[in-house]
Parts: C-alpha cells; sequence; structure tokens
C-alpha cells in the first residue's frame, strides 16, 4: 500500500516540483508583493505593508490610459468577432465545393508568430517619407485624404489595432463555430424543413439555441483573451507603448518589470492582480448571463 | 386539390434566390480569403523587392519584374537572424520535450495510479488552469532574475515546461483506455512503465501530436517571457529578433530586408500548417486557445 | 389521401470514387398506397426504403419517376408544400425546447392564411397531445423524457398539422423489446383514430406484420411483393420474401421435382402436379410439418423443445439449405422421440418451391 502510493507521488513529482516553483509560490509571492510599499528591488528590502501601491497604480496616467486602451480594444473586437467568424462559419456551412481550402486559409493566421505579421501590417497602414502605405492610397482613391494609422490619431491607431486584433483572433473562432455548426445533427434541419420552417426561423430557433453554449465559450474566452492583450499592440506600435498612447494593462505590467534595474515588482503586481479582478468579474458576469440564456 | 399546382413557379424563384444567394456567400468568402491571405503576398512579394525600386515606389506595385534575394542575405548578414532561428528550435525542441515527459507522467498517474490524496491533487492541478500567466510572471521574473538565470537557455525554458491544461487533456484520454488492458497488462506482470510506454501511449497518440504541435506554435510564438527574460542578443528568440530589427535594426528604414526576415521566421510553422493542417486543426478545436 | 408511385428510381455517386457507376437505391418503382391506410415499407438494412420515404416526404429528388399525392403531381413540390407529418428514427425533437413547445413549432411556421392565433395553436396542440397521451407531461424537455414518451412527442409534433401523409422512419428501432411491443398497438391505435395514410419503414418483419394493412417488401432497391401482410406469407412471390417473413424462419432444402412427385434428398416428400421436371429450392414453414411415423420426410431428431403451448422439433436432413429443420407442432401431439429419428408428412399449403435459376415462384398446374 506504501509502495502504491509512493509511486503515484513520484510520477507526479515533476509536474509538481514545476507547477509549485512557477505557479503556486508567485501565485502566494505576487500577494505580498503588492503590499509590500517602497520594495527595492535592488537592495530587497521595503518599508513597510499597505495599500499604497494599489493608490500608486490607479492614480498613475499611464495605467488609465492603459486601462482605457484595453476596454475600447475589448469592447470593440469581441462581440465583432464572435460576430464576423458566426457569418463566416454559416457561410462556410452552406457551400460544399472549396470548403476544405477556405477553411484552411482562415486558419492561416492562427500559426503565424503576431510579431511577424503585424510588422507587415505596420508596413501597409504606415506613412513614411517615401509612400503613404497601400491602405492611405486606397483611402485616397476614393478620394480622402491619407491619415497616419500609425503615429496620428487615437481613433486610427485604435482602428488598426482593432482590426488586427480581429484578424489573429478569427481563425480560432471561426474553427470553433464551424464544427459546432457541422455537429447539429441533420435530422433537425430536415425536420424543421418538412414542416415548412422558414430559413430565417430555422437559424433563429435551432442552429443558435443549438451552437449557444460554444458562442457564449467563445465570447468568455475572448473576453479573457483581449483583456490580456499585449503583444498584438507591440507587434504594431512598438515596445514603447507609452509614448504611442497605446499600452495595454499587462503592458503596464510589463512596462513596471522593466524599469531600472529590476523595475517596481510591487507595483507591477499591484497592477496584474487589479487586472485579474477585473477579469474575474466579468468572467463572472458572462457566465452568470450565458447561464440565464443557455 | 390543385394547391400543389404553382411550386414549380415558386421552386424556380427559390432556385434563383439560391443561386444568388450562394454567389453572394463565395464573394464573400473569397474577400476575406483574400483579407487574409494578402499580408503574406505582401511580405513575400515585398521581401524580394530591390531596396532601391521599394524606396522610389511612391504608389506600392503589386508585383515585381526584377526578384532579388540581396535581402535575405542583408536579412542574415545585420542581424544575427541565423542565432534567433537556432536559439528558437533549441528553446522549442527542449520545452517541448520536457513538457511532454511531464506531462505523460502525470497524466497517467491521475488516469490510473491509486493513491492518497490523488482526487485533492487534482482538483488543485485543475484550480491552477485558472490562474493568467500574467499574474505569477512578476515572480519568476525575480526568481530566475536571482537564481542568475537571465540570458541563459535555462531561464527561458523552466517556467514554461508545465501545462496544467495539457495534463488533463491527456488524462482524460488515458481515460478513455479501457482499464481492462491494464489489468491485463498487471496480469501479465507488465510494468507501469512499460504498460504507460508500450500500450498507453501508442494509443493515444493523436492526443499526443496534438498536444505536441499545439506547444510547439506556442513556443515558436513566444514573446512576453523571452522579452523580460533576454536583453543579450545571444539569446533572442525570433519573436524577440523580429522586435529588435523593428526597433534598430537595418536603419528602420531597410523594409525589404526586415520583410526578408518575417518570411524567414513565418515559414517553418506555415509549412508545418501545410503538412499537418488537418491535425492541426482537429488539435486546436479539441481544446486550443488563443489570448 | 392515396399514394401513387410510378418508376420511383434513386441513384447516388458511389462513395468510393472510383467506381464511376452510380448506386442504385431504388430501382423503378412503381405501387399504389390505397387511401386511409397503414403501410409498413419492409426490407433489410440498405434495401432502399428509407430512401424511398425521403422522396415520399421531399427530402430527396429522384432520379427519376413521379410521386403522386391523390391526383396531383407532388414530384417537384419541395417538402415543405407537401404537408407530410414525418416522424424521423431518432425522433430530432429539438432539445432546448419544452414538449409543448416542440408540438408547437410547426404550427407557428405557418403563414398567410393559414396563420393560427395563439389559442389556436394551443387546442391544436393539447389536441394532439392528449391523442397520444403525453399530456401531462407538456412542459418537460425531451431529455427528461423516457424513449418512448419521446416517441409520442414526435409522433404529436407530426400529427398536429394534420398532415394528409404520415411518414415514420423506423419508429420503434430505439425502443427496448416491451416498449416496443406496447407502441407499435400505440401506432395502430392512433392511426386508425385519425384515418391518415401512414407509410413506416422497418427491417422488422413482425413489426410489420402485426399492425399494417399492406406490407411492401424491398430488396436491393427493387420492389420484390406487396400485399396483405397474411397474403405475402401465406404466398410468397420469391425466396427472399419466404425467407425474410416468419419467425421462425422458412426452413430451406434443395430439391428435385421427378414426375410429378417433390424430392427432398431421397425422400419423395409431396406430390406436385402440373409442374415440370427440374431442381428447386424448397421452403417448408416451420408449422407445415405433421409429425407421422409413416410420414415420407425422414430427418435425424437434434432436440425437441416443449414451450408451453407449442413444442418445437429440431433436426436435420441431408437436403436442407437452412442450418437446421425447425418443426412447431402444438404440444397436444405426442412425438415419439426414440431412435433418434423423426419423420413428418407435410402440410401442401405450406410447402413452396422456386426455381433454381430465377428463385422464383413455382406455382402448381
Amino acid at each position: 500500500m506504501e509502495k502504491k502510493d509512493f509511486k503515484g507521488w513520484l510520477y507526479l513529482l515533476p509536474a509538481i516540483l514545476f507547477l509549485g516553483l512557477f505557479m503556486v509560490y508567485p501565485l502566494i509571492d505576487v500577494v505580498i508583493y503588492s503590499v509590500e510599499e517602497g520594495y527595492n528591488f535592488a537592495s530587497q528590502s521595503f518599508f513597510g505593508y499597505g495599500v499604497y501601491n494599489f493608490s500608486y497604480v490607479l492614480h498613475d496616467p499611464f495605467f488609465m490610459q492603459a486601462i482605457k486602451n484595453t476596454f475600447i480594444i475589448v469592447i470593440i473586437t469581441v462581440p465583432l468577432s464572435t460576430l464576423i467568424a458566426l457569418l463566416i462559419s454559416l457561410g462556410l456551412n452552406s457551400i460544399k465545393p472549396l470548403r476544405d481550402l477556405y477553411q484552411t486559409v482562415f486558419f492561416l493566421p492562427y500559426v503565424t508568430n503576431t510579431l511577424a505579421v503585424g510588422l507587415v501590417f505596420m508596413i501597409l497602414f504606415k506613412k513614411t517619407a517615401y509612400s503613404d502605405g497601400l491602405i492611405n492610397l486606397i483611402i485616397n482613391f476614393f478620394g480622402h485624404e491619407s491619415i497616419d494609422f500609425i503615429d496620428g490619431p487615437y481613433a486610427a491607431k485604435m482602428f488598426v489595432m482593432c482590426f488586427y486584433t480581429i484578424w489573429i483572433v478569427l481563425p480560432f473562432k471561426i474553427l470553433i463555430l464551424t464544427s459546432a455548426l457541422a455537429s447539429v445533427p441533420q435530422t433537425y434541419y430536415n425536420a424543421a424543413k418538412v414542416d415548412g420552417t422558414s430559413k430565417f426561423r430555422i437559424f433563429y430557433k435551432i442552429t443558435l439555441p443549438m451552437i449557444s453554449p460554444m458562442i457564449s465559450y467563445l465570447i468568455i474566452t475572448g473576453f479573457i483573451g483581449a483583456f490580456k492583450a499585449y503583444s498584438d499592440e507591440v507587434a504594431i506600435f512598438g515596445t514603447n507603448l507609452n509614448a504611442a498612447g497605446m499600452n495595454t494593462i499587462v503592458g503596464y505590467v510589463y512596462d513596471m518589470l522593466y524599469g531600472n534595474s529590476g523595475g517596481y515588482p510591487s507595483y507591477a503586481s499591484a497592477a496584474s492582480l487589479i487586472l485579474f479582478a477585473i477579469v474575474f468579474t466579468i468572467t463572472v458576469i458572462n457566465l452568470m448571463v450565458s447561464r440565464k440564456n443557455v | 386539390m390543385s394547391d400543389f399546382k404553382d411550386y414549380e413557379k415558386i421552386e424556380k424563384t427559390a432556385r434563383i434566390a439560391r443561386k444568388s444567394q450562394t454567389g453572394l456567400t463565395y464573394f464573400l468568402l473569397t474577400l476575406w480569403a483574400l483579407i487574409v491571405l494578402f499580408p503574406f503576398y505582401w511580405m513575400l512579394l515585398t521581401s524580394v523587392k530591390d531596396y532601391g525600386s521599394y524606396n522610389s515606389e511612391y504608389i506600392p506595385k503589386f508585383f515585381t519584374t526584377s526578384p532579388t534575394i540581396q535581402n535575405y542575405v542583408e536579412a542574415f548578414n545585420a542581424v544575427s537572424l541565423g542565432k534567433y532561428f537556432v536559439n528558437t528550435i533549441i528553446f522549442t525542441a527542449v520545452t517541448t520535450l520536457i513538457m511532454l515527459v511531464i506531462t505523460v507522467l502525470s497524466a497517467y498517474a491521475f488516469a490510473r495510479l491509486k493513491f492518497k490524496g490523488k482526487d485533492f491533487v487534482f482538483a488543485l492541478f485543475l484550480s491552477l488552469m485558472m490562474i493568467p500567466n500574467e499574474l505569477v510572471v512578476i515572480t519568476n521574473f525575480v526568481t530566475i532574475t536571482n537564481w542568475h538565470m537571465r540570458n541563459t537557455y535555462m531561464g527561458l525554458i523552466l517556467p514554461s515546461v508545465a501545462s496544467v491544461f495539457y495534463i488533463y487533456l491527456l488524462k482524460e484520454n488515458f481515460e478513455q483506455v479501457p482499464e481492462e488492458l491494464y489489468k491485463a497488462a498487471k496480469v501479465d506482470g507488465t510494468s507501469d512503465l512499460k504498460y504507460l510506454l508500450k500500450v498507453l501511449v501508442p494509443i493515444c497518440r493523436p492526443t499526443i501530436v496534438t498536444i505536441l504541435i499545439l506547444k510547439v506554435i506556442e513556443c515558436w510564438n513566444s514573446y512576453v517571457w523571452p522579452r523580460l527574460i533576454t536583453d543579450n542578443a545571444d539569446y533572442y528568440l525570433v519573436s524577440n529578433g523580429i522586435q529588435q530589427i523593428r526597433e534598430n535594426g537595418f536603419g528602420r528604414d531597410n523594409i525589404p530586408a526586415m520583410m526578408a526576415a518575417v518570411v524567414v521566421i513565418s515559414v517553418p510553422l506555415i509549412i508545418l500548417f501545410l503538412f499537418f493542417h488537418k491535425k492541426i486543426m482537429e488539435g486546436v478545436s479539441r481544446g486550443g486557445t488563443k489570448g | 389521401m392515396k399514394v401513387v408511385l410510378e418508376n420511383l428510381t434513386k441513384r447516388f455517386p458511389n462513395r468510393n470514387k472510383k467506381i464511376k457507376e452510380d448506386v442504385i437505391a431504388v430501382n423503378k418503382f412503381s405501387f399504389e398506397i390505397p387511401d386511409g391506410k397503414l403501410i409498413g415499407l419492409l426490407g433489410p438494412s440498405g434495401c432502399g426504403k428509407s430512401t424511398t420515404l425521403n422522396m415520399i416526404s421531399g427530402l430527396e429528388k429522384p432520379t427519376e419517376g413521379k410521386i403522386f399525392f391523390g391526383d396531383d403531381d407532388v414530384t417537384t413540390v419541395p417538402a415543405e408544400h407537401r404537408g407530410v407529418g414525418l416522424v424521423f428514427q431518432n425522433y430530432a425533437l429539438y432539445p432546448h425546447l419544452t414538449v409543448r413547445q416542440n408540438i408547437l413549432f410547426p404550427l407557428q411556421n405557418l403563414k398567410g392564411k393559414d396563420k393560427l392565433t395563439k389559442e389556436q395553436m394551443d387546442e391544436k396542440a393539447d389536441e394532439a397531445a392528449k391523442l397520444v397521451q403525453i399530456f401531462e407531461l407538456m412542459d418537460r424537455k425531451p431529455s427528461e423524457l423516457s424513449g418512448g414518451q419521446q416517441q409520442r412527442v414526435a409522433i404529436a409534433r407530426a400529427l398536429v398539422k394534420m398532415p394528409k401523409i404520415l411518414l415514420l422512419d423506423e419508429p420503434l428501432s430505439n425502443l427496448d423489446a416491451r416498449l416496443r411491443l406496447q407502441t407499435r398497438e400505440e401506432l395502430k391505435r392512433i392511426q386508425t383514430k385519425t384515418g391518415i395514410t401512414t407509410i413506416f419503414v422497418t427491417h422488422d418483419q413482425e413489426e410489420a406484420m402485426s399492425i399494417c394493412d399492406l406490407i411492401v417488401v424491398m430488396k436491393d432497391g427493387l420492389l420484390q411483393q406487396i400485399g396483405k401482410p397474411q397474403d405475402v406469407y401465406d404466398d410468397p412471390k420469391n425466396l427472399f420474401v419466404a425467407k425474410f417473413l416468419g419467425t421462425p424462419a422458412i426452413n430451406t432444402f434443395d430439391g428435385e421435382i421427378k414426375d410429378g412427385v417433390l424430392f427432398i434428398g431421397e425422400d419423395a416428400v409431396l406430390k406436385m402436379d402440373g409442374v415440370t421436371d427440374q431442381k428447386v429450392h424448397v421452403g417448408i414453414r416451420p408449422e407445415g410439418f405433421i409429425p407421422d411415423e409413416n410420414g415420407p420426410f425422414k430427418c435425424d431428431l437434434k432436440a425437441y423443445e416443449v414451450m408451453g403451448r407449442d413444442s418445437s422439433i429440431i433436426s436435420s436432413h441431408d437436403g436442407m439449405t437452412s442450418t437446421q429443420i425447425r418443426a412447431i407442432i402444438s404440444s397436444d401431439i405426442h412425438v415419439n422421440t426414440d431412435g433418434g429419428k423423426v419423420s413428418f408428412a407435410l402440410k401442401p399449403h405450406k410447402v413452396h418451391i422456386f426455381s433454381k435459376e430465377t428463385e422464383e415462384r413455382i406455382y402448381l398446374g
């Protein structure tokens, strides 16, 4: 009996070791950091305990900008990407020839390095001394003046950001929704057809309720993912996101770590706990809403 | 009973409506396909344009008559793209391998072995799935720094080798294998380890391949942790390399060379995707997330 | 409403892409289903019976041929305009809707002059629910019902819009044996009460025989025989039909006609007038045997099973082509089982002979 127990723990040992060291311990540690006031990384010393770190972060204009940016990205990209993905999946589901090809093409952005493709987007949108960039040429063609998407007005930058984010997150959503649609048994559609159900009613009364668990899954994971937006922003606007006015909450956390000589782990911890609180709250609300509807 | 008579006509109109709807569907799908593909085309195109001619094109051309590989040479010479490449391959291979060993062992322990406290530990593992990376990265950064592992492979690799999600995925799969097989193996005197390696792993190969592919994609694209933990270009991964190139490589303006680097970095995964697209898409829909 | 099928044919492209030839699921099918009857489409799986049903419902388009409802050609009329009710094998109840909502669903589709008020719809739904005796389950979800109850809901949903024709695809195959017996009686009761022409598909001959007014036997897309169940049983047109109907199954033998006498092996078992000399397939129903110590048909006894009312005598014979011979006799008759031999006389109308080549029935002259 003893030996049996020992064996189980032995198999688990590596996982427990790594998870303990790099997940459980940090989890406790991050809370401690967040309440240690005036922590200095170099001397590993601090003044005392309190909520000053939270107060500092919440009064930091960069953090407030990051919160604003993050919320805008979330509110625009999550519903929009889910809707577009639903439309594309419905389209995919209604065709037969070339379906696999389209599906494969649509999935391509998933496997690409977001930093790398972000550069391409930057070039397409960027206004330089030599050229206004391809997108601006198209805008010019429709009789509008060039817009500086990368270093210009906030709305323009936000547009590029949201466009790229949607481009990046769509493959996953399309994939999930296409397989959800395909898994609705054909007999339901046959039954509805024999009963003379209109197309819209079939969609609204049968398809949508049947795939609604997947849609709410996508919305919940979409919210979580969008709140953690960071590397897509770096891809388009570079590492100095504060200067571009396009920083996100996660970006703020990393910037805090990156400051001089090890940075300010206390501020970073406070910020990341605030992020966690936001994501947690939104997820709980999401779950409550979807439970009610499904 | 003549209410069936007009249906020939109704059917005809319906057929026309259906046809035009199909046409519209194809049009919109093609449009999105172009939006998806265009950046790839553009980076490929720009990467073979001559530096001089690229800069002289106020209106960018959609094709080039004189492709050049000069940009690729430039990309490899101006920054250590080759070095980043090797770093990423080492990082991806080692991380994936260690992750696989840990995952298989733990999944097996949870799925088949009986020991005290198993359910409790499993519940604990599951609850860890909800912990966002951003929360723990701060301490990990401090830990690795204190261990003097910044700018080392170990520092890059260690924090990303354990994944609760993959353990969970594989455990579920292991449990689908009938327990009779385990009992039969036990009766035949097969050791646990041998049963795991000779029976379970081969049976569950599809899931293991899925996990491998997902992890490789994740590693190849990882940016945040490597950026925190490396500031020496000798240990940059491709993502950091790209960022480096963007911030100060090539004097910022040699966009064709930049695109050449982007192509080089994107190609391995795209090739992997072209070969395994069925498998990858299946795997991602079974358990992948992004973000 | 009567249903007429005329040369109905359905071809599918072969799933194995290397084979260019199409698969013929239904081949030149012609028959007439009289108004108000319960008809069973019967055949082994893959015989094209479901395809036939789908063409009648309009879910599939025939490759060739015509379908008439009454005098109207409905071949090109889409499913939603045919006014048929369809019950699916797995019921296809919408899992997210309650029983009431499921039953109301077809009514809510009605448009224009057919549109009903809410009260009318509720009334009709209640009526349908009462007919199939599920009125007290109206507010449950399908997942909270047993298989038999789900079946009834599916029938109620198909009936609620008062279809001209009710179609059922293997309606009983997902039920357990006891429920199946009960439900098939129920089906008969509902059909009799509503008087709707009802076509149902089944592979279970017992099911079809027990409740149908007419059965249509199919094999490989071809119509084998159509008729009243007892007529088809007593008078099968070919070997397939003879073998397919009846439990226990018919006993089959290799036989030969010589000078107006049927031989099985060495035994001259029956006089057969007016049939030319030839080798034949012989089918003898289990109830066609009369134990008789002086009978002409001499078999080796294998087992003797008394099962209450009836007994089975299991025996074998050199000429048999089934795995054994099973004779069913009344338990009152005493059979001498000593000596390992048993002899039978045969009831002539329970013995059928079929051509060796075509397997078609050979009738006595």
